[in-house]
């Protein structure tokens, strides 16, 4: 019981039976007594004129976390490839780790992925844990959930960074459950607090119209997913590591699902994600045709296409090449943006190109604010002439 | 095949406008919507009840104006609805949210499938079905764009990858999120939105106490993550808007381009170096 009447004190004046907002409290006999129904919020406790009323709530406390320790990053991988994201984790996990004086641990599940553990090490981790069996060999929910559980739980990671791939959004979760974590999804910025030593995760909300930045200060480890292509990648080749290989037991009826079969479809686009150059369209662009003189453009600058949500929609473009808050998050070199208004829908796959360019007839355009240099221009005529120039002077 | 459907109401942030001042968000008028995916998760129940028979009971929480979205579900074709409301409930990160919605979904009696959509359009996180399903103790398939076939035992699914799909057999119950790829959901029938409009219509709101929780397990405090700040998106760029007739610009433009970091990540100017 976490909130009582002392009967003694009570005179039965049915002030508390009106404040309850759940009828969770009877007079029996002339004193109020509390039922079973009584969500301990407290409504009752204020309005006792008789102070009989008694609760053993107390203020949330922030816990001592102390033994938590080291910033881990799940190292995802599929028929023992890397996803591209967890080298890019390990780069920030080891600022991170810098600022904390933390050591950096990669956790590695699969069969017959041992070889996978000296890239983590030669991006940034200085331990990698290494969880092998078969049913780990392709993705599934519940036995990689379990294995990470059970690794959380043993070394006690003060911070947790998963790429928010579709495996990561699928796992994560289940692991803060789990455990017993917050999880901020899809972070698009990590630092450490320099006063409260925690994480800060910054995350783009409302659909990238707002950015709201995330402390879980109650519970550890601080388990976030990250944006792919949002942080970067930072070799350490001469950078020593241990492996620490975990066993693991688990059997097929636990599991509940089987991969019946993977299919991989031949890509109509391209790897944007990989992209050092892309060359995107919006309505401006017109019709499907034009993209045709965009993708001249990328081709000579060894680049791709993509388009916005409206060149998606108008069938102009596939979807796997849309950028933005519904589409793909990018982060090439280069990216020029033709005909592209610059919704923040758009603006919030891109922004964190490292140049920007804008070529758009109206002068207003939102996308000219985001740019680093911008053309005011009909991109018909504007984009066969950067053609020209480029071929002219690559001979 | 019984299913229960979580479905959110959110503004629909595609027509979202940013104060030009302040670079705030601008809430007022903002329409109100299922939230996407979860119109599709509706979609697809309702498509197997079609098919197999069964019941389909829409979940939402949220203010007691969600029950627009519990009657968009019932005029849809959803047999019954259900409101968590409650003031102790707001302000709930996924852990709390999805804490509240499995002791719901373990109150609302016995079914055999959790829909939900991927994401919602106002929160982007995708952790909501995962979440409700391990609380829950089920199996998921996240990101399902086909049902296979469902039978007593099983369902099969396929859902998408990055470079892909898989299909997956799933042991019932379990949860399933879905995506927009999936199908297009139904518009509601006017004579079911009537009903679901009249006093007796099949739905039930359900405060804390009726789902057998704490204040302090729920809602705002219930939550381990809190939001400790809120800003506009901000851009560092140079925003130099060039002029001049087309070659000149272009000319500028390109020699910006050459005299930037970015030059070595362009093929054009590889090849003049090497040359």
């Amino acid at each position: 019981m976490i909130v009582w009447v002392e009967k003694d004190l009570c005179d039965g004046c049915r002030r508390c039976l009106k404040a309850c907002p759940y009828g969770a409290i009877e007079i029996k006999e002339g004193k109020a007594e509390i039922l079973d129904r009584c969500t301990a919020c407290g409504a009752c406790l204020e309005v006792c004129k008789a102070k009989a009323i008694f609760s053993d709530a107390e203020p949330k406390k922030i816990p001592d976390f102390s033994d938590h320790t080291g910033v881990w990053v799940f190292a995802e991988q599929r028929n023992g490839r890397l996803n591209r994201v967890c080298l890019e984790l390990l780069g920030k996990a080891r600022e991170l780790g810098e600022a904390l004086d933390q050591e950096v641990c990669a956790v590695l599940l699969g069969s017959r992925v041992s070889d996978l553990s000296q890239t983590l090490i030669r991006y940034g981790a200085d331990k990698v844990y290494l969880v092998q069996h078969k049913a780990l060999t392709h993705y599934r929910t519940i036995p990689y959930a379990d294995a990470v559980e059970a690794l959380v739980k043993i070394h006690k990671p003060n911070i947790f960074l998963l790429g928010a791939s579709h495996l990561g959004r699928d796992l994560a979760p289940r692991i803060s459950r789990r455990v017993g974590c917050g999880l901020t999804a899809d972070c698009t910025e990590l630092s450490i607090d320099p006063e409260e030593k925690i994480l800060l995760q910054t995350r783009p909300a409302f659909g990238g119209n707002v950015m709201a930045t995330i402390a879980n200060r109650y519970s550890r480890p601080q388990m976030a997913t990250v944006r792919p292509g949002v942080m970067v990648a930072v070799p350490t080749p001469d950078k020593k590591g241990a492996v620490v290989r975990h066993p693991f037991q688990i059997t097929e009826s636990r599991i509940g699902v089987k991969v019946l079969e993977t299919v991989r479809e031949k890509k109509t686009g391209s790897d944007l994600a990989e992209a050092k150059v892309i060359v995107a369209g919006g309505r401006g662009v017109g019709d499907a045709q034009g993209f045709q003189i965009l993708r001249e453009l990328a081709d000579v600058m060894g680049g791709e296409v993509a388009g916005t949500r409206v060149a998606v929609e108008e069938g102009w473009i596939p979807p796997e090449n849309q950028v933005g808050q519904t589409g793909k998050s990018v982060r090439p070199e280069i990216y020029i943006a033709c005909g592209v208004s610059g919704a923040i829908q758009h603006r919030a796959g891109m922004m964190h190109s490292r140049y920007i360019i804008a070529v758009n007839k109206d002068p207003r355009a939102p996308i000219f604010q985001v740019a680093d240099w911008g053309i005011v221009g009909d991109l018909h005529e504007i984009v066969p002439e950067m053609i020209r120039q480029l071929q002219a002077s690559s001979g | 095949m019984d299913s229960i459907v979580l479905i959110k109401q959110v503004p629909d942030t595609t027509e979202v406008q940013l104060d030009p001042k302040t670079g705030n968000l601008i809430r007022e008028g903002l329409k109100s919507i299922i939230n996407p995916d979860d119109a599709h998760a509706l979609e697809a129940a309702l498509t197997l009840k079609d098919r197999f028979g069964g019941k389909v009971t829409a979940l939402s929480m949220g203010p007691m104006q969600a029950i627009d979205v519990i009657t968009e579900a019932l005029g849809m074709g959803a047999d019954a609805g259900v409101l968590l409301t409650d003031r102790a409930f707001a302000g709930a990160d996924t852990w709390a949210t999805s804490f509240t919605l499995a002791r719901a979904i373990q109150q609302v009696g016995s079914w055999d499938l959790v829909f939900c959509g991927r994401q919602a359009i106002d929160g982007d996180t995708a952790q909501i079905g995962p979440q409700v399903a391990d609380w829950l103790g089920i199996p998921q398939a996240a990101y399902v764009f086909a049902i296979e076939s469902v039978n007593p035992k099983h369902i099969t699914v396929k859902r998408r990858l990055e470079d892909g799909y898989e299909r997956l057999q799933c042991r019932l119950p379990a949860l399933i999120t879905v995506i927009g790829e999936m199908n297009t959901p139904r518009f509601p029938r006017v004579d079911r939105l009537l009903a679901g409009c009249r006093e007796k219509a099949p739905i039930r709101v359900f405060n804390a106490a009726d789902i057998g929780v704490k204040t302090r397990e729920v809602g705002l405090e219930g939550s381990l993550t809190h939001v400790i700040k809120t800003f506009a998106p901000k851009f560092k760029r140079e925003g130099k808007i060039l002029e001049g007739g087309k070659e000149s610009v272009v000319r500028e433009l390109i020699q910006r381009l050459k005299a930037s970091e970015g030059a070595t990540a362009c093929r054009a100017f590889a090849s003049a170096c090497e040359l």
